[in-house]
C-alpha cells in the first residue's frame, strides 16, 4: 500500500526522466547552457541553474536546483572557484555520483583556458579573490572554442553512440564560430586601445581580445562595495588618466557607475555579460555581437 | 609520491654501475680471443645498460607527469578544500592552443589537511533580567534553553574540521568552546558521498534534519538566538548521536525524505532509553522556485522520544514525548540576485504532546507553539527583521497546580528585532532587541553581536 501511495505521489509529481534526451546537462551559467545545446543539439537535455541577470558568484542552493541536479548526468560549469558558494552545497546534497568533484560528468569550462590574474597572496583581506585566477573566461569569444571541443569529447565519452553527432556538431559550431570570431575582430577594430573603467574585475579576458586599457576597477576590492571614499579616489584617478566609458554587467549594482558617469560626464554601459542579461543577448552568437554594439556605441559619443 | 622515488632508485643504482663498468680497464693482459669475448660482453652489457637507461628515462617521465598531475590535485586541493570545487584537470585536448595553467603549490602531505573553519561570536548584553536564567511557566525546560548572559561575553565558539576520508566517505568534527572554556562535540559524523540514487547515510553525533532551522548551525541563524518553540521544545535544537538516511526523490520539484533514529539521551528524550534507542524522526521536506525571484521550502517533521527519568529544574518526568513541526520558507531576491536587495519569510507551527508521569503524577497533555520571522536585506550588506512567537500548553492536573507545568494562565511570547551589518559573507555585526513575555516578568534584552567564520567555509544550506 505504502509502495502503491508513494508511486502515486511520484507520477503526480511528475518523475523526471529524460525521456527522448540521451544527457541530462546541469548548466551552470546560460553560456554553457547555450553551448551544451550547440554541441548535444536533440540529444541532450539542458536545464540551466542561473538566468542572464543572474550574478553567478551569489546564488541560492535552492531546492530547485538540488532537485535538477539530482538527476544530471553531466554538470558544465565555470569552475575556478566561481561556483564556490553555491555548487558544493548542491552537488553535495543530491548525492549524486555523476556530477561529484573529479567524476567525468564534472565538466569545468575553466579547465581548459589559461587564467590570468591569478592572485599572488591568498589573503580574504583581498576581498573575493578566486585562488585559481579570473573565471570570467566567457567574455572572450576564443575561449569558447577552446572549451567548445573538450565538451564534445566529455559528451561522447559519458554517451558514445551519439559520438558522431558530437563530433559532427562540434565541427559545424566551430566553422561558424570561426567565421563570427573574424566577423567581431573586423568590427571591434575601433575598440583597440580605449581607455574604460569597470565596475567589477570580471572583463580581463575581453579586454585582452579587443585591446581595451582599464583604467580603473570601481570596486577597492573584488566583491567589496565602494565606498564614497574609494569612489573619490577612483574619480581623482580618472581625472588624471580619463577614460572613455564605465561598464557593468547587468546584474551589477549600477549606482557606483552611474555616480562615476555623472561625476566625469562619460557614459555608463550596461554589458551582457552573458546570454538574457541584455535583451539583445538571445544565444550565443547575439551575446558577442550585443557586446561589441555596445561597446561600439559608447566609444563613438 | 613514494612510489615514484622508489621507483627511480633501481634505475640509478644501474647508472652508477654502469659507469663504474665503463671507468673500469677492460682486459689488462688478456689474450685477442678473450679481448673479443669481453668486447661481446661489452656491446651486450652496454644494450643491455642502453635498454635499462631508456626504462630509466620512460620511467622518469612517467613519474614527472604522475607528479604534475598530483601537484595540479594538490593545488585544486588547497585552493578549493571544500572538497567540491575543483576537480584535477584532465590533460589539455590537443586542439587547445595554450597549454593548462602551471601548477600553483608543491604537492606535499599539507595538501590533505582537512578544511579547517573557525567560527567566532562575542556578545554584549543588558537585558532587564539575567536571560540565561530562562523560564516559562507550564514548560519544563532543557538546561540550554536560556540566551547569553550579561555583560560581555564571547558565547560559543567553534572549530569545524571536515574531509573525504576516501572515495566512499565524508567525516566532519565540529567542536564548541563553550563560555565557561568547556568543550563539546557538536557535531561528529561519517556522511555517504555521490552513493547515488539520491541516498545519502549519515552516522555520528549530528542535528536533526527536522523542522527548518534545526539542522544549521547557531552561527547560521537569522537572529541570535532560537526562536521560543525551538527553546521550550527541543532545547534550542535537536543534535544526538544516531544515525540518519535521506533520500532525494528523481522528481524536478525538489522532494526529500528523512528518518533518524537517535540514542536518545537529548531533550526531550533522556536517559538513553529503550537501552540507547530513544529518538526516532522522521521528515519531509519539498521545494521549488515560483519565478526567477522567487522559491519556496516547505517541510513536515515529526519526533518521538523517550524519556526515562528527565530531570531538568528539580522536576523529572518519564514518558513519550510526540513532536510534529510544520515548517515553511519563502526567499525573494529580484532576479535571483541576493546582493543587494533579498527578503527570506520563515515560520513553524509545533505541535507535542507528552504523556507520562511528571514527579510521580501521571500526566497527558499537548502543548504548541509557533513563530513567524522575516529579514529584509534592504541595501546591500544591511538587512533588518522581525520575529514573533508564541506558546501555548494545555491544562493540567489539579495535583500539579502550581508545578513547572502550571501556565499559571499565561499566554507566552516574545517579539524581537534586528538590525544587522554585514563586513563580507564572513563577518556580521548584528543588533539585537527583544521584549520576551514568556516568563512572569517581561525580559527587555538588548544585545549586540559579532559572529565571523574564518577559513575555507563551505557554502550554506538553503
Amino acid at each position: 500500500m505504502r509502495t502503491m501511495m508513494i508511486t502515486a505521489v511520484l507520477l503526480t509529481l511528475g518523475v523526471a526522466s529524460p525521456a527522448y534526451a540521451n544527457l541530462n546537462v546541469f548548466a551552470c551559467e546560460p553560456e554553457w547552457g547555450a553551448l551544451a545545446t550547440e554541441i548535444g543539439g536533440d540529444k541532450v537535455s539542458v536545464f540551466t541553474a542561473t538566468q542572464g541577470g543572474q550574478d553567478p558568484h551569489q546564488v541560492q542552493a535552492r531546492p530547485g536546483l538540488i532537485a535538477r541536479a539530482r538527476n544530471a548526468d553531466i554538470s558544465v560549469c565555470t569552475g575556478a572557484e566561481l561556483e564556490i558558494a553555491w555548487l558544493p552545497a548542491i552537488v553535495q546534497q543530491t548525492a549524486n555520483p555523476k556530477i561529484r568533484p573529479g567524476a567525468p560528468g564534472a565538466f569545468e569550462a575553466s579547465s581548459y583556458v589559461t587564467l590570468l590574474e591569478v592572485p599572488a597572496r591568498l589573503d580574504r583581506a583581498e576581498g573575493d579573490i578566486h585562488a585559481l585566477g579570473n573565471p570570467h573566461v566567457q567574455t572572450d569569444p576564443n575561449n569558447i572554442l577552446r572549451i567548445a571541443k573538450p565538451l564534445a569529447d566529455r559528451f561522447s565519452q559519458l554517451d558514445p553512440a551519439n559520438a558522431s553527432t558530437y563530433a559532427a556538431r562540434l565541427a559545424d559550431f566551430s566553422t561558424r564560430w570561426q567565421a563570427a570570431l573574424a566577423k567581431w575582430q573586423a568590427q571591434a577594430a575601433p575598440l583597440k586601445g580605449v581607455s574604460i573603467a569597470v565596475s567589477h574585475l570580471s572583463w580581463r579576458y575581453m579586454e585582452d581580445w579587443l585591446g581595451l586599457k582599464r583604467i580603473v576597477a570601481l570596486e577597492p576590492k573584488p566583491g567589496v562595495p565602494p565606498s564614497a571614499g574609494y569612489l573619490a579616489q577612483v574619480v581623482d584617478t580618472l581625472q588624471k588618466t580619463p577614460a572613455k566609458f564605465v561598464i557593468r554587467a547587468a546584474y551589477e549594482d549600477q549606482r557606483p557607475s552611474l555616480f562615476i558617469a555623472d561625476k566625469m560626464q562619460m557614459k555608463a554601459v550596461t554589458m551582457p555579460f552573458t546570454i538574457g542579461g541584455t535583451p539583445e543577448a538571445k544565444d550565443l552568437f547575439s551575446l558577442y555581437d550585443d557586446t561589441i554594439n555596445r561597446l561600439l556605441a559608447a566609444a563613438k559619443g | 609520491m613514494i612510489r615514484v622515488h622508489h621507483r627511480a632508485n633501481v634505475p640509478i643504482w644501474a647508472l652508477a654501475g654502469a659507469s663504474l663498468f665503463w671507468l673500469a680497464p677492460p682486459a689488462l693482459a688478456a689474450a685477442e680471443d678473450d679481448l673479443a669475448g669481453i668486447r661481446n660482453e661489452i656491446s651486450k652489457l652496454r644494450q643491455d645498460y642502453e635498454m635499462k637507461i631508456k626504462d630509466l628515462e620512460e620511467r622518469l617521465q612517467k613519474a614527472e607527469t604522475d607528479a604534475q598531475a598530483a601537484r595540479a590535485a594538490a593545488a585544486a586541493a588547497q585552493t578549493a578544500p571544500s572538497a567540491v570545487a575543483a576537480a584535477p584537470s584532465p590533460p589539455a585536448p590537443p586542439s587547445a592552443p595554450e597549454p593548462l595553467p602551471t601548477p600553483r603549490a608543491p604537492a606535499s602531505q599539507n595538501a590533505f589537511n582537512p578544511v579547517i573553519a573557525a567560527v567566532l561570536n562575542g556578545f554584549i548584553v543588558g537585558a532587564s533580567r539575567d536571560p540565561s536564567a530562562a523560564r516559562i511557566p507550564g514548560f519544563q525546560l532543557g538546561d540550554e534553553a536560556g540566551g547569553p548572559q550579561r555583560g560581555f561575553s564571547i558565547g560559543e565558539s567553534e572549530v569545524a574540521l571536515s574531509a573525504n576520508i576516501d572515495p566512499f566517505l565524508f567525516g566532519s568534527l565540529n567542536l564548541s568552546f563553550g563560555n565557561d572554556n568547556s568543550l563539546g562535540v557538536e557535531e561528529g559524523y561519517i556522511q555517504t558521498i555521490g552513493l547515488g540514487g539520491g541516498l545519502t547515510l549519515k552516522a555520528g553525533r549530528f542535528f536533526s534534519g527536522i523542522g527548518y532551522i534545526n539542522e544549521r548551525h547557531a552561527h547560521d541563524w537569522s537572529f541570535s538566538d532560537a526562536p521560543l518553540p525551538y527553546r521550550a521544545f527541543l532545547n534550542n535544537q535537536y543534535g544526538d548521536d544516531g544515525i540518519q538516511a535521506r533520500w532525494l526523490a528523481p522528481t524536478n520539484i525538489f522532494l526529500e525524505f528523512g528518518a533518524e533514529w537517535y540514542r536518545g539521551a537529548s531533550f526531550p528524550a533522556a536517559g538513553a532509553a529503550n537501552r540507547g534507542k530513544g529518538t526516532a524522526t522522521a521528515f519531509v521536506h519539498a521545494g521549488g522556485d515560483i519565478n526567477q525571484s522567487s522559491s519556496w521550502l516547505a517541510g513536515l517533521s515529526y519526533l518521538h522520544a523517550r524519556a526515562e527519568n528527565r530531570d531538568f529544574g528539580g522536576d523529572i518526568f518519564t514518558g513519550d514525548s510526540n513532536l510534529g513541526i510544520a515548517s515553511a520558507v519563502y526567499k525573494w531576491a529580484p532576479n535571483g540576485n541576493p546582493v543587494v536587495r533579498n527578503l527570506v519569510v520563515s515560520g513553524e507551527y509545533f505541535f507535542g504532546n507528552e504523556d507520562g508521569a511528571f514527579n510521580g503524577i501521571p500526566v497527558d497533555r499537548t502543548h504548541s507553539g509557533w513563530y513567524v520571522q522575516g529579514v529584509y536585506q534592504f541595501v546591500p550588506r544591511w538587512s533588518f527583521g522581525l520575529r514573533y512567537a508564541r506558546l501555548r500548553t494545555g491544562d493540567v492536573d489539579p495535583l500539579l497546580a502550581g508545578s513547572t507545568l502550571d501556565d499559571l494562565g499565561r499566554i507566552p511570547y516574545a517579539a524581537t528585532a534586528l538590525l544587522e551589518f554585514d563586513t563580507s559573507e564572513f563577518g556580521r555585526l548584528r543588533l539585537q532587541y527583544s521584549h520576551d513575555e514568556s516568563d512572569f516578568k517581561p525580559l527587555d534584552e538588548i544585545l549586540f553581536q559579532y559572529t565571523v567564520i574564518y577559513g575555507p567555509h563551505g557554502a550554506h544550506r538553503y
